[in-house]
């Protein structure tokens, strides 16, 4: 039987186990659109913004493992989702966009609401399609799948012209994709596995430093047993965590710009870093000439092409995390011997020094404002037996976040970090909801970056999808403020927001649930209260506006080199400034 | 240091812009770049003349081989290759002049494709040095327009399978 091209999409994404899309219509989809609108196995979450449709995919994506997918119009549609797609590239995430095009006798002329969409994807997909014919609709559609949850997962467009999704042609979906330049290695060398377990017996104070690739590979297990075998501590990226649980006595937590101090020393003075997943990137690294300049390094990736691409690599293996450390356990199972704990007991001896000379640390006087750490730590302890999924948008708040907010397993953690992109949060919490209905889902969140997706609060309401909300609310783009502080004398050029919204009346104009912490001593049962509720609550907590976040490695410095708390000077700047952001004190806020 | 990078493409719309694409996007240098299809029209054939040291030119080969619509990729200077270029000059002769322009292209074995009253067009392949030669020595006489094909080039023995054989025409 022939069956349209929106029919075959359809078909196509029901073969591929797709439960939800995350839409918004437009002229050229709108045929797909009313398709869908005739059929019950997937949900379509009408988003009101095609940035929040990405985010929202890629919220699915990361919490479940499996291919988000978004449908948008041509145009604005496009362009609206392109960030989202930059985002999951840079993250890799395994997305699938849907895109519609004009009609293809019309491509090229200009056309209303026509662009470019291959163009202006190409830079930010893993690949992209633009489909001219109806009958090679199904195995693109297999091919795209395929694309972005194999080898290194990305972002692939679909491109489909409003005819193509009207023409009709014959429907089977294939069942394998076969694609000559597009072959990813799985297995690693053996050789190299070998050379690499050789080097973790020899090394005297080794560290494994992972990333997002063990969470998408799902060798979190492998993870675990490699490093309890052999007693290796475990820096985490802001991409990994979760990958190592956060409790455990091997986890340094994170390392980098805003690692701790330990994360970030153990890896300096390392004489072996086996990374695992990850790819040496610059808020990790600071100064590449002076990144573990004792170590040789392991580097273990299913892309090649993150080998080698910013440090020097002693010992590389491409292949997936996942069958890689299962070999490498293999082969350490049968030549460990002794006990790890004692051979290894000078390096833990050092680290333990380190951990406890400097630990993550801030001061809330209990009638002093709200220090954003604290909200962090007490959502945390408030919600941990929950399990929940936490997202976060990109700045402060999410480092605090990255730091106190200890994940236990993978697949909990959405945040947006090679891209940084603000707004993310809130759409992403929504897509992880959307898959997993009974979850605790969290979103901590600043002030400024909740309100560039705000707009979602609305799909969020009336597709119930009840995700909790806390705002950091110090009045600032607070990153931007911090780095003013330390290396532009204070000078608060577009980082003080001056009036924010109400964000409890904004939640009630939207029909969610808003709430407020004014006082350290009402934050737990604030907390309490929205973590019961079973709407979208927004916790709006302000929260002393000039909090810096510690340590910190300046952009381009080293990793031994910390700042570990305001300098001199910062402090005597401070010294006279009031400690709540309210609209009264603006005027000495400015010229602090 | 200059590479010579041989690449097997799919022969479809939109592969060159992603080859270039990754180039500009990630501030590699293209010097030249040819393109045409192989045996097998349904890939293509790329020489890409490229300048960077190891570290940069490892990157170029990794990239272009993590594009899905790349097949092959080969750094020629891993290996012997012979190299060629074409060019096409339009001299603009004078009467007195014509005679001295048919004997450079004489000594370069280069050939007079057209001929108008004022005009010769000459063919001429070669390594660029020898291209750079004959154009230094029709500079005086006055080139009107010069069009180079960039490089092409292939390995002197093949250390690996010639890709661009179609898998059909070995066995036979």
């Amino acid at each position: 039987m022939k069956l349209t091209g929106s029919e075959i999409l359809i078909e196509c994404l029901k073969a591929e186990g797709v439960k939800t899309i995350f839409a918004l219509p437009g002229g050229v989809v709108l045929k797909i659109f009313d398709m869908l609108h005739q059929q019950n196995d997937i949900e379509v979450v009408l988003t009101r913004h095609e940035q929040g449709a990405g985010h929202m995919a890629e919220g699915y994506a990361k919490a479940t493992g499996k291919a988000g997918v978004c449908l948008v119009t041509s145009g604005p549609g496009m362009t609206n989702v392109i960030t989202a797609l930059a985002d999951a590239y840079m993250d890799s995430v395994p997305l699938v966009c849907i895109s519609g095009q004009v009609s293809t006798s019309l491509i090229g002329n200009d056309a209303f609401q026509e662009a470019d969409n291959i163009g202006l994807s190409r830079p930010c997909t893993k690949y992209n399609f633009l489909v001219k014919d109806v009958n090679d609709l199904a195995t693109t559609i297999k091919e795209a799948f395929y694309i972005a949850t194999t080898g290194r997962p990305g972002p692939v467009l679909v491109d489909i012209p409003k005819d193509v999704s009207m023409a009709k042609a014959e429907f089977t979906y294939p069942s394998s994709v076969s694609i000559r330049g597009y072959n990813p290695t799985y297995e690693g060398n053996k050789w190299q596995i070998k050379q690499a377990a050789e080097a973790i017996m020899k090394a005297k104070k080794p560290i494994l430093y992972v990333g997002g690739g063990v969470v998408f590979s799902q060798a979190a297990k492998e993870l675990l047993e490699l490093a309890e075998m052999t007693q290796i501590p475990v820096d985490m990226t802001l991409m990994g965590l979760g990958a190592f649980p956060g409790e455990h006595p091997q986890s340094m937590g994170m390392l980098g710009m805003h690692g701790t101090y330990c994360a970030n020393m153990a890896v300096h003075y390392s004489d072996l870093v086996i990374a695992v997943g990850a790819r040496f990137d610059d808020r990790v690294t600071g100064k590449v000439s002076e990144f573990c300049p004792f170590a040789k390094v392991i580097h273990i990736d299913i892309d090649p092409t993150s080998i080698r691409k910013n440090i020097h690599v002693d010992i590389p293996i491409v292949g997936d995390c996942k069958a890689v450390l299962r070999e490498l356990n293999q082969i350490l199972r049968a030549t460990v011997n002794g006990d790890q704990k004692d051979l290894r007991k000078p390096w833990w001896d050092q680290i333990r020094e380190w951990q406890q000379a400097h630990p993550l640390a801030y001061q809330q006087e209990p009638d002093g404002a709200i220090k954003p750490q604290h909200v962090v730590k007490r959502l945390y302890e408030l919600t941990k037996d929950r399990d929940p999924i936490v997202a976060t948008d990109v700045g402060q708040h999410q480092m605090w976040t990255a730091q106190y907010f200890k994940l236990a397993r993978p697949n909990r953690w959405l945040t947006s970090g090679g891209l940084g992109t603000m707004g993310f949060g809130f759409p992403a919490a929504m897509g992880a909801q959307a898959a997993f209905r009974d979850r605790l889902v969290l979103c901590v969140a600043g002030d400024g970056s909740i309100q560039m997706n705000m707009q979602e609060m609305a799909t969020a309401v009336v597709s119930k999808l009840p995700v909790k909300i806390i705002i950091l609310n110090n009045r600032f783009h607070g990153m931007v403020r911090q780095w003013q502080d330390l290396f532009y004398e204070g000078r608060y050029a577009s980082s003080y927001l001056d009036t924010t919204p109400d964000f409890v009346k904004l939640a009630e104009a939207y029909g969610a649930v808003g709430l407020r912490a004014g006082k350290v001593g009402d934050l737990d049962a604030v907390l309490k209260e929205a973590i019961s509720t079973d709407k979208p609550v927004v916790v709006d907590v302000p929260t002393y506006p000039y909090e810096n976040c510690y340590p910190m490695i300046p952009a381009g410095g080293c990793n031994h080199e910390m700042i570990l708390e305001d300098p001199p000077e910062l402090k005597r700047r401070m010294a006279g400034v009031p400690s709540t952001g309210s609209d009264e004190n603006k005027d000495t806020i400015l010229t602090a | 240091m200059e590479h010579i990078i041989s690449v097997t493409v799919e022969n479809k719309f939109g592969v060159l812009s992603r080859v270039a694409g990754l180039f500009s996007g990630r501030g590699f240098n293209i010097e030249s770049l040819s393109v045409a299809p192989t045996l097998d029209p349904s890939m293509s054939q790329m020489t890409i003349v490229t300048s960077g040291d190891e570290r940069i030119v490892e990157q170029i080969v990794k990239q272009l081989n993590k594009l899905i619509d790349v097949i092959k990729v080969v750094d020629l200077n891993e290996s012997e290759f012979v190299s060629r270029e074409t060019a096409l000059i339009k001299v603009h002769t004078k009467a007195e002049d014509r005679a001295e322009a048919l004997r450079i292209a004489d000594i370069f074995r280069a050939n007079v494709i057209d001929s108008t009253p004022s005009t010769y067009t000459i063919e001429v392949t070669g390594d660029p040095k020898k291209l750079e030669a004959i154009i230094n020595l029709l500079q005086p006489l006055g080139i009107k327009e010069l069009i180079r094909t960039g490089r092409v080039a292939i390995a002197r023995e093949a250390i690996r399978p010639a890709v661009s054989q179609p898998k059909k025409l070995a066995r036979e």
